[in-house]
């Protein structure tokens, strides 16, 4: 069984499980950190970023991970963990050959759809007049200015995908449910488990009769909206793999919301707007959900909330239809029937408005001060871009980071100088090192393979070492482009004994409580699956009359004969010789044992604590009948 | 032989209070728990004392499935649970465990506050009974306890509405539940994997109904209504709260929609509301197109249906009002009927089944007076109409379904004897398997013939497969030869030499030597040999060696010679093999070599 690492990223994997002649995928995470090199896509022409020195990006793009390593059309399938880390799916699925399957639950191929709607979006509505390509030869880029000179492996950046090849990629989904028992090609089992990190995001169980894989990626044990974690069938694991832990291991995510609820409203009250650059789906639930109790208590009940985003709409009504996906609260308001999020009734009082874009409906219904929730995260493309040149300039305005994918200071750099406040409140509900290593000691997996990121404390805070893990036996490290051997020891497979075999079989009780059965059977597999049944008895030959030759009678089935064991007692021996007719025996002792000469047979029958040997002239019947006087004494195996 | 046991205690070739008992692999477990809707005596709740004379069911039951909200399928949940007394699991969906405490109150309403019965189940019944329910996700595989299993696949028949698939070790079970193979309006068709239970039991209300194409049943619907609405008619659908209701709004909002019409809509007040708004929340449940467009457009959102005031039903002019309940029996939709009954321009349509003396049965009947309370009479001149928009799966696909999941048995429930009879027949002579259509308490045992699994040393796996090649040859079948060790509660079968060493045995070698005296005029190791040579051009596919130490090796067999020491030519063989030898026979060798050579004994 070999674990192949695609992606360096520990919270955007991508590894590939070899497991019993099936090759699945685990996640495929988009590492979107090199948009940072580029500059901002603008809305609107910014005379201020165009005049900008230095290289003007061409093409949106986004970092493939490393695919050099195992030819992608051989990938069975892909099992996805949550909605972000789906996000390289159509480069996987596309034009690389790949004919397999892909399972996630309905929560996450619809919202996954919608970021990778949003993302499309976001690209296509600012087009480019050229894109160049050249540059990314490493001779060229050798020559280039700045941090694109040291940027890494700039040639495995890509060219955002198109909205077709999205819904290809996406028509290869199968849907399934936490805890649905999936099988592939018989050999292996798949389940996916609730991970209650976002909605319908899920760890994933690869097992079969005797070997057991838990994945582990993007799971917490924070109350939010989703279903909570399902710890207890990760139990009894050979080996975890676990990914997706806290990016932000020293924020609490109950802090960062209390400083953001407080920041928000500290400059709505100075009449400034505050700008929250996010996803469009997953923590910004619990945001509107905090602001919905926050806002009465802080008196901001007049102040418009703004939700824009290509699929603001789509992904607040999804939101409310997923109800099997959400925690036990949440779940309970759809049996009053009530909406589970309470944004719904921050939409019907009109305190949150969502838009599609800044154009349309939203310049002419805009009001200030406000609080707008747009992407992208990276502020290098989407709406937010406008909303930073707009409000960027004044020191009223704050903006408040709450994703923790990208480092705040590089995503403002090209924004720079900048009046506006800038909090950064990352709020990452993933599992932190405390936890996890809580969940480990009650999971209790023979080995645990992770990022090597996780094995040493991170390099800005070398100090802690609490904020790595550490295990007994130590954890298995990889890095982008490992291969591991992972340790297993299959000895062991499933098989059927059909119910006619099963009768027919005769056990007999060696040792107390152990009982054997010698079992001849014919083995038949299909589909990975194995049955045995009896032997056949071979067809009765139809009488012929035409064949008048005697038919020579066909060799009979050759069964394999079994190991004997035991010893053959001499008096008991002696004894059934003589009721055989075999009366004149002389025995002989000798150092293992005895020799017994029959002497009306001329035959030596050698006894031994071990072995017994006949020796006889070419005497058929009397071999065989000494053979079977023998073997009455022995066990057979 | 292992055995499961089926026992209807309500819906054995009958339709009303389904409650089916199952005995698989000593698991006991309880499918649905309804009402009749026909009694109003003891009649009217499935016989639960068949389970136990005295005393609660807990220790009887390992789990109560209910297969969705209609009350003929949960009607006498909290009466068995609260009244007579059971604790243990009760599973349903998400929809099936929101929509089904209201009907239960409803029901529970009518019963008592109307009719004034005593000794029946209260609203803090109710509450307490739901809060055993266990909501089921579709594909998700519940374990029960560490052996019995369940699983629920969609079923169409309503909201929510699923069949599970019941499995203990390898012996199974399918129920249906109701179910439709065909997507209407806003549900999708039922479906299942192809998980060959040892018994699929089946509802069969339409067993030898093949119904026409349902666009042909809702153009006609719509075509009544539009001709009642065009002479100034008024059209009165009784319907119940949720099912049919909402598929017929979806069907007369498009209708609307497109033909531009303005005559009002009305939908009779309480439950309706509410009921489109689980539609909206449980959206993922509703078919492939209502789920798509959903952002768009909520199709449970109506902009030409609007909520109806009993003052409503005097207003001149036409009109469509749906009323509740569905067969005429009390409540608004009587109401409404008795207002509109004697004018001949006003019509009502009956969109479903109704139960023996409700005004509904009586009208679809032909009745055209019907006796009121206080014996004032009724004249009946409105059109009657009745379009069947149940959905249940007709003849053929009840025949679809088994071809989908291949069960061994069949077993027919929730039917009229008649027609089940027919039922039977036709899928025993199309499937070849035994069809069973037990009546209410009534026991039917199916006997199982399951596999056993067992764990095989991988090494012995292997090396079969290896030797068996690619494509095992049915002409040749290759007999594999292993131990299995039956140890506490494992069954292994590993290789006789793994056997032996793993229970600590030794090996008892067992040889067998026979001597051969031969006559030969050649020396000792000529003769070996011309025997070699001669064995190596005759056994074509055996390795023959001839070793340095003067001996033959014919696979695993040993030939020594040697000469007597009076009689140079006299010659003695020695054949020298263990008991495993299967390969050749020592007569076939000895066979061999005599033809060679002359022999005497």
């Amino acid at each position: 069984m070999k674990l192949y690492c695609l992606s360096g990223h520990p919270t955007l994997p991508c590894n590939v499980l070899k497991f019993k002649s099936t090759t699945i995928m685990l996640d495929c995470g988009l590492d979107t950190t090199s948009v940072l090199n580029f500059l901002p896509l603008p809305l609107v022409h910014s005379p201020r970023l165009s005049k900008l020195p230095g290289w003007v990006s061409k093409d949106g793009t986004v970092n493939l991970e490393k695919k050099e390593l195992l030819d992608l059309s051989t990938i069975d399938v892909i099992l996805i963990s949550n909605y972000h880390c789906m996000m390289a799916l159509p480069y996987i699925t596309e034009h690389t050959g790949f004919t397999g399957t892909v399972y996630a639950t309905e929560p996450t191929l619809q919202i996954g759809r919608l970021l990778m709607e949003e993302l499309v979006n976001f690209m296509e509505r600012v087009p480019k007049a050229q894109s160049a390509t050249c540059w990314k030869n490493k001779e060229i880029q050798r020559m280039l200015p700045g941090p694109l000179k040291d940027a890494v492996e700039v040639w495995t950046w890509k060219r955002c995908y198109s909205m077709q090849e999205v819904n290809s990629a996406l028509s290869k989904v199968q849907l399934v449910g936490y805890s649905q028992k999936v099988e592939l090609f018989g050999a292996v089992q798949v389940s996916p488990l609730s991970s209650g990190y976002s909605l319908g995001s899920s760890n994933w169980i690869i097992q079969s009769h005797h070997e057991k894989v838990a994945y582990v990626s993007g799971s917490s044990l924070l109350t939010t909206h989703p279903q909570p974690m399902d710890q207890s069938s990760l139990k009894n694991s050979d080996v975890l793999i676990l990914t997706g832990l806290t990016q932000m291991p020293t924020a609490n995510p109950d802090g960062m919301l209390g400083d953001f609820c407080s920041n928000l409203a500290m400059t709505i009250r100075a009449g400034g707007n505050v700008l929250v650059p996010c996803y469009s789906s997953g923590v910004i639930y619990d945001l509107l959900e905090c602001l919905y109790q926050f806002i009465e208590s802080a008196s901001l009940g007049t102040t418009p909330f703004y939700f824009i985003s290509p699929v603001a709409n789509s992904s607040l009504e999804f939101s409310q239809i997923f109800a099997e996906w959400l925690c036990h609260n949440k779940q309970s308001k759809v049996y009053l029937p009530e909406p589970p999020f309470p944004h719904a009734e921050l939409i019907q009082t009109n305190k949150l408005k969502h838009y599609p874009s800044i154009h349309g409906d939203f310049s002419s219904e805009f009001r200030q001060p406000c609080v707008v929730f747009t992407g992208h995260p990276s502020l290098r493309f989407g709406d937010v871009v406008h909303f930073m040149e707009l409000w960027g300039k004044s020191s009223l305005n704050t903006i408040i980071f709450t994703e923790p994918d990208f480092s705040y200071l590089d995503a403002l750099a090209p924004y720079q100088p900048l009046a506006m406040k800038c909090v950064y409140c990352p709020i990452d509900t993933r599992l932190n090192f405390h936890q996890v290593s809580k969940l480990l000691k009650e999971v209790q997996p023979l080995h645990v393979v992770c990022p090597e990121q996780y094995t040493q404390p991170p390099p800005s805070q070398s100090h802690r070492s609490d904020l790595m893990l550490e295990l007994q036996p130590p954890p298995m490290p990889y890095r982008r482009c490992s291969v591991l051997s992972l340790p297993f020891r299959r000895r062991y497979e499933r098989i059927h004994l059909l119910p006619e075999l099963a009768n027919s079989l005769v056990p007999s009780e060696i040792k107390p409580g152990i009982s054997v059965a010698t079992v001849s059977a014919v083995l038949h597999s299909k589909d990975n699956k194995h049955t045995l049944q009896s032997v056949p008895k071979p067809p009765p030959v139809p009488p012929t009359k035409k064949r008048k030759r005697v038919i020579e009678e066909p060799p009979e089935v050759l069964a394999p004969k079994p190991l004997l064991s035991g010893a053959v007692p001499l008096e008991a021996f002696l004894a059934t010789l003589h009721k055989h007719g075999i009366t004149e025996v002389k025995v002989e002792e000798t150092a293992d044992g005895h020799i017994l000469h029959l002497q009306a047979e001329d035959t030596l029958i050698q006894l031994e604590e071990d072995g017994t040997h006949i020796v006889c002239d070419n005497n058929e019947p009397l071999r065989t009948t000494l053979r079977d006087l023998v073997l009455r004494f022995l066990q057979k195996l | 032989m292992p055995e499961i046991k089926v026992t209807p205690l309500g819906a054995g070739q009958d339709v009303g209070r389904s409650c089916i008992l199952v005995s698989i692999g000593g698991k006991n477990i309880m499918l649905d728990c309804g009402m009749h809707m026909g009694y109003n005596d003891d009649r009217r709740f499935p016989d639960f004392s068949y389970i136990t004379q005295n005393g609660r069911l807990t220790e009887f039951l390992d789990c109560v499935i209910i297969s969705h909200f209609h009350l003929d399928h949960c009607g006498a949940l909290p009466y068995m649970s609260e009244m007579v007394g059971y604790d243990g699991p009760i599973y349903m969906t998400h929809p099936t465990k929101a929509i089904c405490p209201i009907l239960l109150e409803d029901f529970r309403k009518i019963t008592v506050d109307k009719k004034g019965e005593t000794n029946f189940f209260t609203s803090q019944m109710i509450k307490d009974c739901m809060k055993k329910v266990i909501p089921l996700n579709l594909h998700q595989t519940v374990q029960v306890d560490d052996e019995l299993e369940i699983k629920a696949y969609y079923a169409g028949h309503v909201l929510g509405a699923a069949m599970v698939h019941i499995k203990v070790g390898s012996e199974s079970v399918v129920y249906t539940g109701d179910y439709n193979m065909t997507p209407d309006r806003h549900l999708g068709a039922a479906w299942i994997d192809k998980c060959r239970p040892d018994i699929l039991i089946s509802e069969s209300t339409y067993a030898t109904t093949i119904r026409d194409s349902k666009r042909c049943r809702e153009r006609d619907f719509l075509k009544k209504v539009h001709e009642t609405i065009e002479r100034g008619g008024k059209v009165l659908i009784p319907v119940f709260a949720l099912g049919r209701a909402q598929e017929l709004c979806i069907l007369l909002e498009t209708f609307w929609e497109r033909m531009n019409l303005k005559a009002p809509i009305y939908f009779s007040t309480g439950l309706t509301e509410k009921a489109n708004h689980y539609y909206k929340l449980f959206i993922t449940w509703t078919n492939q197109k209502i789920r798509k467009t959903f952002v768009q457009r909520n199709m449970f959102e109506f902009k030409h249906i609007k909520a109806f005031d009993r003052s409503y039903a005097d207003n001149p002019g036409p009109m469509v009002v749906f009323a509740t309940p569905g067969m005429l029996h009390a409540g608004q939709s009587l109401q409404i009927f008795k207002k509109w009954a004697g004018n001949e321009k006003n019509m009502v349509i009956m969109p479903g089944y109704c139960v023996q003396g409700t005004i509904g049965h009586k009208i679809l009947n032909g009745q055209r007076k019907l006796e009121m309370e206080g014996r004032a009479t009724l004249d009946v001149k409105l059109q009657v109409e009745y379009m069947s928009f149940s959905a249940h799966a007709d003849a053929k696909g009840i025949m679809q379904l088994i071809r989908m999941a291949e069960p061994r048995n069949m077993l027919l429930v929730h039917g009229e004897a008649a027609k089940m009879e027919f039922l039977k027949g036709k899928i025993e002579q199309e499937f070849n398997i035994n069809c069973y259509m037990p009546a209410n308490g009534e026991t039917e045992t199916v006997t199982t013939n399951p596999s056993v699994p067992v764990d095989i040393s991988l090494n012995l796996l292997k090396r079969e497969m290896a030797l068996g090649g690619p494509l095992p040859d049915t002409k040749k079948p290759r007999t594999m030869h292993g131990t299995l060790i039956m140890k506490e509660n494992s069954l292994r079968l590993v290789s006789p030499e793994q056997a032996l060493k793993e229970l600590g045995l030794n090996e008892h070698q067992l040889r067998f030597t026979c001597r051969v005296q031969l006559q030969d005029p050649h020396s000792d190791s000529d003769t070996l040999h011309r025997i070699y040579t001669h064995l190596k051009s005759v056994l074509k596919g055996y390795t023959i060696q001839h070793l340095p130490d003067s001996t033959v090796m014919v696979e695993s067999i040993v030939i020594k010679l040697s000469s007597s020491a009076e009689d140079p030519n006299t010659k003695v063989l020695l054949l020298s093999w263990s008991y495993q030898v299967i390969d050749l026979s020592y007569s076939q060798l000895l066979l061999n070599i005599r033809k060679k050579l002359t022999c005497s004994r």
